[in-house]
């Protein structure tokens, strides 16, 4: 235990994703049940069942910064499906038929987990799976909120889909489901979430000891381990690294590397470009302090409450409308005092894009924040350009200088 | 004391010299760009125009996409901020500023001081770009100089639909083997990318008056056509493809004086 003390929380993360993985493809390799499920799934369920899940998106997205991702996305074209897909969808596709990668191996499913609350595409997505595996499919179908707050109806109805998971998770497992166990995983999963928040929260701090880039990595813990105690472990420890590096006055880089603008980045991260989009903001000392992904993982309800706990999965960012994410982001500017907000237009995600352009505008409008749109993708390598992008960020940084520059003279 | 600035776009290079009163000596535009001896031809036919040699230069300004790789220059740029730079200068009031290059498409929103106060560029495609009345030369047969003058013997008027640049070259053959004209074709190109570029204008909203720089802005059909698109008058900055070289000019000037 004394000696686990010691561990930094990228070591910790490290053997977290390592276990994580092995478990999994040990767990297949021993006849158990292995589920695939979307990112923000209420994975309480699997977890008081005992159920190993991996997450489809965070093999992508290791496969994608990698650099393997064409391989799977050329199968998956090869075999018709289309280049306006998105493009996680492509690589899981490929990977289901070639069942083998380089990043990062995953088990092959014994049945689906799906919530349409990440986006829609999931749906038929993970549906496509199911009949192609010929597999059980438990779809949780979130309604998009249009509406300010998450109506009743839609958490009563989303409740109702709990509990007829729970039956089919029996049916598919022979097993009764353990409602005490269940309120522990919920307690569980409360705090972790709770902890991983109060962790990026710490780049509220000025300079913020994190760079932002490190989130897209601690993403994987929150995604996989949101239901663990391993996974809060993970974030108390990075919590602690960060709180001390604050209280030091420690900036996000090395000694002497000064963060002399604070941004937010929206959007999935540019996978296969992680290092040119790092570098082309942090030469410039542009240091992205935060995103939207810290609250879409906060996940947070009363124990035992499964309407609330409904409500919870439904809020989150990107089910939810225009205005409520304008009002996020402006919230955000304001509480991590950011100088600006950098949008990556991305192809595979039509759900966040359609809104983006005047997301965007709105947001510029309500803060005065410099702004600036560059095109990628999360993982598809064919839709980004390094020039364009640098340009664009260049220019964005002397919008900021000139912001700056008039703050500075009143 | 004298300033240079020097524009290495994706398909020409542009030159720029001025005085410690911001007097401009030298503007000179040569059709090649990035990755060529362009930089160093119009950087030497600019001193020539100027009447100045090299070591005369007090300081260095290079924008455009070949910015980074001119180590000459003392400092780097982005054309955004030179062409707004550029056009406040050289037309005092001006508040919107479109410039169709060659490989892309901006439009740049000043303030009432003439500072860079908001930029869209066209996403990564060649639509709405210098590129896309290149290829429609191309296959009309005549020279990017003679597309405006082609296209104001239209008649009829005639739709390209496609949005993508290739799919619009098809698109024009088809219509082309079908026996429309060529000038008709021609204005259906200006009126393509105009209408592509007036969408990102209206993103970032417009506000008179409205200038439009880049080499494209020597076409006038493609002006009178974005004006329509846009609903406002549009003055063409005077030598429109040196703009962003004027502005990098000035920004040598400034970046002296603080030194």
């Amino acid at each position: 235990m004394e000696q686990k003390e010691k561990l930094s929380s990228k070591q910790m993360l490290n053997d977290l994703m390592a276990d994580h993985y092995q478990s999994a493809l040990d767990a297949k390799a021993n006849g158990e049940i292995v589920a695939w499920a979307t990112s923000i799934a209420p994975q309480e369920l699997l977890t008081t069942m005992g159920i190993k899940v991996v997450y489809p998106e965070n093999q992508a997205a290791a496969i994608g910064a990698r650099k393997e991702a064409q391989k799977f996305i050329d199968d998956s074209e090869g075999r018709g499906y289309s280049v306006d897909l998105c493009s996680y969808a492509r690589v899981n596709f490929g990977y289901a038929n070639l069942k083998k990668s380089e990043s990062q191996d995953i088990p092959m499913p014994d049945f689906i987990y799906s919530c349409s609350n990440i986006c829609h595409t999931v749906l038929k997505w993970y549906e496509n799976l199911a009949k192609e595996l010929n597999i059980p499919l438990i779809i949780f179908d979130l309604p998009f909120n249009h509406t300010y707050d998450v109506q009743d109806h839609a958490a009563k109805y989303m409740k109702g889909q709990i509990e007829e998971a729970i039956k089919k998770l029996e049916q598919i497992t022979k097993r009764k489901f353990d409602h005490d166990k269940f309120k522990e995983v919920m307690e569980q999963s409360n705090k972790t979430s709770q902890m991983w928040k109060d962790a990026t929260m710490v780049a509220k701090a000025k300079p913020s000891p994190l760079n932002g880039f490190d989130l897209f990595n601690y993403m994987a813990a929150i995604v996989t381990n949101r239901g663990t105690k391993a996974g809060y472990e993970v974030f108390k420890r990075w919590k602690e690294e960060l709180e001390e590096k604050a209280a030091a006055g420690l900036g996000p880089w090395k000694p002497g590397e000064e963060e002399k603008f604070r941004v937010m980045w929206d959007g999935i991260a540019c996978w296969p470009y992680l290092g040119t989009t790092y570098k082309g903001l942090k030469n410039n000392g542009i240091n992205m302090v935060t995103s939207t992904y810290p609250d879409s993982w906060t996940i947070l309800y009363d124990n035992g409450d499964i309407e609330g706990m409904a409500k919870a999965y439904s809020a989150i960012y990107c089910n939810s409308n225009l205005q409520n994410g304008v009002d996020r982001i402006t919230r955000i500017v304001d509480e991590y005092s950011l100088d600006g907000i950098v949008f990556h237009s991305n192809r595979s995600c039509k759900l966040l894009d359609f809104r983006q352009f005047e997301q965007q505008r709105q947001i510029e409008e309500k803060t005065g924040v410099a702004t600036v749109l560059f095109d990628g993708d999360q993982t598809d390598p064919r839709a980004f350009s390094s020039e364009q992008y640098n340009t664009r960020i260049q220019a964005f940084l002397e919008r900021l200088e000139i912001k700056k520059e008039e703050r500075r003279k009143g | 004391m004298y300033f240079l600035g020097v524009d290495i776009g994706s398909s020409s290079s542009k030159a720029a010299i001025i005085d410690e009163n911001k007097n401009i000596l030298a503007r000179v535009a040569r059709n090649i760009g990035t990755g060529t001896n362009g930089p160093a031809i119009v950087t030497a036919e600019a001193l020539e125009q100027a009447g100045i040699t090299q070591d005369q230069i007090k300081f260095t300004v290079a924008t455009g996409y070949g910015r980074v790789t001119h180590t000459q220059a003392d400092k780097q740029i982005t054309e955004i901020s030179c062409h707004g730079k550029g056009v406040a200068h050289l037309i005092p009031g001006a508040r919107t500023v479109i410039d169709i290059g060659g490989q892309d498409a901006k439009v740049i929103r000043l303030t009432e001081q003439g500072n860079v106060d908001n930029f869209v560029m066209n996403e990564k495609c060649a639509a709405g770009t210098g590129r896309f009345l290149e290829v429609m030369a191309r296959i009309l047969n005549c020279s990017l100089d003679d597309l405006s003058d082609l296209a104001k013997e239209s008649t009829e008027e005639v739709e390209i639909s496609n949005t993508c640049t290739v799919f619009a070259e098809s698109e024009v053959i088809s219509q082309l083997s079908q026996g429309t004209e060529r000038a008709d074709v021609a204005m259906g190109a200006n009126d393509a990318i105009t209408s592509r570029v007036a969408g990102l204008a209206r993103r970032i909203g417009i506000t008179p008056v409205v200038v439009m720089t880049g080499g494209v802005a020597k076409n006038e059909s493609v002006v009178r056509c974005m004006a329509q698109h846009i609903g406002y008058d549009i003055t063409v900055a005077p030598d429109p493809q040196t703009v962003g070289a004027v502005g990098a000019a000035l920004f040598a000037l400034e970046s002296f004086n603080k030194k």
